[in-house]
């Protein structure tokens, strides 16, 4: 069932655009049925995962890779798929009114929905191989949607930089869920768990952490890859609230929480996702300072958020993973709603530049109202769920030392600022005149937001009911053993809550200054960042491909083929030279005398193909080659290749004549000199493959495999001929392929011959 | 035997790529059709010849018995044999068509894609 | 081009019942002995290319009686549905099935599906080669 759920909103991806042919515009509510249907049916499995049973599928797919189409539905997939659901039915609403006048949107809808099948899917896999082909394809509807507005050159860029960067990623992670696999014995997750010390003390498990890892990083744009993600923001906001915020950058840090009870656990695992889970942290909180543009805001602030969940993967204690888990929920919450509103301003007042935005509440007092709620949950601020989830954080840092409560602590003050430049400051204060005359937004547009304000506002005020059992039921997969987790606003008053209040004040402070800082910092700014390098190096691809191409795309057919021919020769004859213990037979004595008559035949009459000068003697020569092989065959105990080449040589020899008639006489174009070269070229290559005869014909590598097909003929197929068996029944499916590739190339000389070109008819 | 085949297929070889080298359409199409002879040729000896013996059972027998052909071979050079057919037939048209487009045969003439 | 000698004619109206009777000849015997689709569909082309360099294109495809592009379609699909029959019976594609058509005591054949994909191959190496010697033919 929940293998059917995954593909049907795949299918749904295929159907939707459909809905959207001919001019109809069918609204986005009624599409969004469809997720809020599966968000339903999730919802209702969580019971189950609860009592530790959780829902599975599975399905054989090619099981000799230890491929199979499993799924498992249990806390922390359940937690990852309902976010992606619930978040995704919003946006879909979103977008019909925020893309309104698109006339592509049915194709996004496409688009959108083949990302929520993809992330549902990397959710619910429980092989990781299903995992990585669900993994590529939210790379892929990632580059489609970013790349969504193609008529930007920022845009193809931007999306083409994810692309490559996650993908390249993706790539080094299917090498390492390999490696992964051997060192397991099995690409089942489940399977996995319980081979924790197997797996650990392998020697593969170094570097499928690290290969995994790189995939793990790249999608969750961690330091140094983290530059992607801002450039993202080319993509149209409903897209960016869900895949570059709520969800899609969230699959490493769920991949890396999945894997946690596997390959975590020690202090290379500690120290390598802890570490680079603290730079990125660091590095998004501190870039999110001086931008002035909405939606950057939002990607550096998410980039924290990421490094902070990604640092207490690392750490690993209970309460981390506690702290993880909460945080997820309530930053996809907070931040989905915010992106939404950034989009609903934009939409409204035709701008993003934060400077230019300001006294909107009267104008936008819902979009106001839920971006306030959100600002205050990011800011983390009671009774909001935002602040039970950075009360965990705060109290897991205080578990460690004070260096990484200060790196914590700065990441909290970053997010207050931000908080307030984004939730508060375009809505009060004077009035900002804009280009378009500002309105509230569209209900599809303010709906989304205050839903999920909405749900941060229950969440954090009964944090008891729902979000305990779904908290500590993902808790328990991620930490591999059942926890109990029961959350609280209020835990008292501690050193967390102290050093919270005092951050919250601190942030205040900040943005009431906030002009002076961002000018401030913008002068540190620094260029030589990843991004840079990035830049550089597809630069340094493009000219590489530039100076191959003129070296070896010439345009003359010859030269390409003389590369070919001494490209094999030096290849093969190095091989060759190289085996020392192979005699060759040179022995003439064993043949009759009609053999070597039909072989000086064939040389002399491909010798005659060569040298003689009308085409008419040339096509009689090949002609005399095919029946000399074709004698060969007979000779040597093959019939039927007999047949077939008279067959052939004597249709061919009437396709030539026939062509011939339309084509030019033979000319002699070539100088002497050239001549001469071919003629080198062509003995080397003739002596090359006498040489590749005489020694192949003593080397025996396997037996042969055709044992097989001459004790079974009879018996199974039927049929004495082996030849014809072999075709029609044993490979009848290369037969199949065969008869396919020949009809076609039937076709196209049909079409070459019959079909005249449209003269001037070009345009 | 095999070693006379031997020299024959790299006969074959040299003049097949000999005149795939011309610059004329048409002698490369000889040279095609001369290298997909010498091909053949070389898997057929590299399979071992074994003179008159065809893989054919004889009626009432489950299986060969004497020394006989690999069949596997002769299958797989069935199938080039009729492929290099449809691929010479492919490529005459493809010259026609070329030498009304262009009005030479002169492959160096034929370096860029506009027509 | 059509200067054709009468003694070809003569020939071949002789020679082309023989040819395809032949190849009928050779695709039957194809599975025990030497001989198959492909080497019957190469002589029965042989044979009507031969019919339309005695007489014309024009009069060969009349003697084909259908496109012979249908016949490349015809093929590939009757080679198709030969497979399928095994994959219906819930093995994997182009499985081979045998069975028995008989009259006791008159006669006893045996029929199974690689027969039926032979055919199959016949066609589609008949259509193939047809469509290529009449379209170069028919080049004006």
């Amino acid at each position: 069932m929940i293998a059917i759920l995954t593909f049907s909103i795949f299918a749904a991806a295929m159907i939707v655009p459909l809905f959207f042919r001919n001019g109809r515009r069918p609204t986005g509510w009624l599409i969004a049925l469809l997720p809020l249907g599966v968000t339903a049916y999730l919802a209702s499995l969580f019971p189950r995962a609860a009592n530790g049973a959780p829902e599975t599928f599975s399905y054989n797919w090619a099981e000799e890779f230890g491929a199979s189409l499993s799924f498992r539905a249990d806390g922390l997939s359940l937690l990852f798929a309902i976010l992606i659901t619930g978040i995704g039915t919003l946006v879909v609403v979103y977008s019909g009114d925020y893309l309104k006048k698109n006339k592509n949107l049915g194709r996004f809808y496409g688009w959108l929905f083949v990302f929520m099948g993809a992330m549902v899917g990397v959710a619910l896999s429980d092989n990781l191989l299903l995992l990585f082909v669900f993994w590529e394809f939210t790379s892929l509807s990632s580059f489609m949607l970013i790349g969504f507005e193609h008529e930007k050159e920022s845009a193809r860029a931007a999306a083409l930089q994810a692309l490559l960067v996650t993908g390249g990623g993706g790539l080094a992670m299917l090498a390492g869920i390999i490696l992964l696999g051997q060192a397991g014995g099995t690409l089942e997750l489940s399977a996995l768990l319980s081979n924790e010390t197997a797996v650990q003390s392998h020697p593969l498990y170094l570097p499928a952490l690290i290969l995994i890892l790189l995939g793990a990083f790249t999608k969750s744009a961690q330091f140094p890859f983290h530059f992607w993600l801002p450039n993202a923001m080319e993509a149209p906001t409903p897209v960016s609230a869900y895949l570059h915020s709520a969800t899609m950058v969230k699959a490493g840090v769920y991949l890396l929480a999945r894997l946690n009870p596997v390959l975590g656990g020690n202090d290379v695992w500690m120290y390598s996702v802890g570490g680079v889970g603290l730079l990125t942290m660091l590095a998004g909180s501190y870039l999110a300072l001086f931008q002035s543009d909405l939606k950057r805001l939002l990607a550096y602030s998410t980039l924290s958020i990421l490094g902070t969940l990604t640092m207490l993967i690392g750490l690993g204690t209970p309460r981390a993973l506690e702290a993880v888990a909460v945080l997820l929920l309530a930053h996809a919450l907070y931040k989905g709603a915010l992106f939404l509103v950034a989009g609903a301003l934009d939409h409204e007042t035709g701008t993003r530049d934060v400077t230019k935005l300001g006294g909107l509440f009267r104008a936008m007092p819902v979009t106001a109202a839920a971006a306030g709620i959100a600002a205050l949950s990011m800011a983390g601020l009671p009774p909001l769920f935002g602040f039970i989830a950075k009360e965990l954080v705060y109290e897991t840092g205080l578990e460690f030392n004070s260096w990484l409560m200060a790196a914590i602590i700065f990441m909290g003050l970053s997010n207050v600022f931000v908080a307030g430049v984004v939730g508060v400051g375009p809505f009060f204060g004077r009035l900002v005149k804009t280009r378009k005359k500002p309105h509230e937004a569209p209900i599809g547009m303010w709906l989304g937001p205050a839903l999920l304000t909405g749900l941060s506002l229950l969440a954090g005020l009964f944090p008891g009911g729902v979000s305990s059992l779904m908290v500590s039921t993902a808790v328990s997969s991620a930490a591999g053993e059942a926890v109990k987790v029961k959350l609280a606003l209020w835990h008292g008053i501690n050193p967390a809550f102290l050093l919270s209040l005092g951050t919250v004040l601190t942030g205040i402070a900040l943005f009431a200054g906030r002009n002076i800082l961002r000018n401030v910092l913008r002068k540190l700014e620094w260029k030589w960042g990843p991004a840079y390098f990035y830049d550089r190096t597809l630069d340094g691809m493009n000219v590489l491909a530039r100076i191959q191409t003129r070296l070896l795309q010439s345009g003359y057919l010859s030269l390409y083929l003389i590369i070919i021919i001494l490209t094999l020769s030096f290849g093969a004859g190095a091989t060759l030279f190289r085996i020392k213990d192979i005699s060759l037979p040179l022995s003439f004595s064993d043949f009759r005398f009609y053999e070597a008559a039909i072989a000086g035949l064939i040389v002399g009459a491909a010798l005659a193909a060569v040298v003689l000068p009308s085409r008419l003697g040339a096509i009689a020569a090949l002609g005399v080659v095919g029946y000399g092989v074709a004698l060969t065959y007979l000779i040597f105990g093959a019939p039927d290749l007999a047949m077939t080449q008279f067959a052939i040589e004597s249709l061919t020899v009437i396709l030539f004549v026939l062509a011939f008639y339309h084509l030019p006489k033979f000319n002699i174009l070539s100088s002497p000199r050239s001549r001469r070269r071919d003629i080198g070229i062509a003995l080397l290559g003739g002596v090359l493959m006498t040489a590749l005869v005489l020694i192949a014909v003593n080397v025996e590598i396997a037996p042969p495999i055709s044992d097989y097909f001459v004790q079974n003929s009879v018996e199974q197929a039927h049929g004495r001929n082996i030849v014809n068996v072999i075709l029609v029944d044993f490979r009848g499916m290369d037969t199949m392929g065969e008869i396919t590739v020949l009809g076609i190339a039937g076709i196209g000389v049909y079409a070459l011959l019959k079909f005249r070109r449209n003269r001037g008819g070009r345009q | 035997m095999e070693t006379i085949l031997a020299f024959v297929i790299g006969a074959l070889y040299a003049a097949g790529i000999y005149m795939m080298l011309r610059r004329s359409l048409v002698k490369l199409l000889i040279g095609l059709g001369l290298l997909s002879h010498a091909a053949n040729l070389l898997i057929f000896t590299v399979a071992k010849l074994v003179r008159a013996n065809s893989p054919v059972i004889a009626a009432g027998e489950q299986t060969l018995s004497t020394p006989h052909a690999d069949p596997l071979p002769q299958a797989l050079i069935l199938t080039a044999i009729v492929i290099s057919f449809g691929v010479t037939a492919f490529a005459l048209a493809l010259a026609y068509r070329a030498y009304k487009s262009v009005g030479t045969d002169d492959l160096n003439e034929m370096k860029g894609t506009d027509v | 081009m059509k200067i054709v000698s009468l003694i070809l004619r003569t020939t071949v109206r002789f020679l082309f019942p023989l040819l395809l009777l032949f190849a009928v000849f050779i695709f039957l015997r194809g599975h025990n002995e030497p001989g198959g689709g492909f080497i019957a569909g190469l002589v029965a082309s042989a044979a009507y290319a031969l019919y339309s360099i005695a007489w014309s294109s024009k009069e060969a495809r009349h003697a084909v009686g259908v496109e012979t592009r249908m016949l490349i379609g015809a093929g590939l699909l009757v080679a198709l549905v030969s497979g399928l029959i095994g994959a219906l019976g819930g093995q994997s594609f182009l499985t081979g099935l045998w069975g028995y058509i008989s009259i006791p005591p008159l006669f006893k054949v045996e029929v199974g599906t690689p027969v039926l994909f032979d055919i199959g191959v016949f066609l589609a190496v008949l259509g193939v080669t047809l469509t290529i010697v009449f379209a170069l033919e028919e080049v004006e």
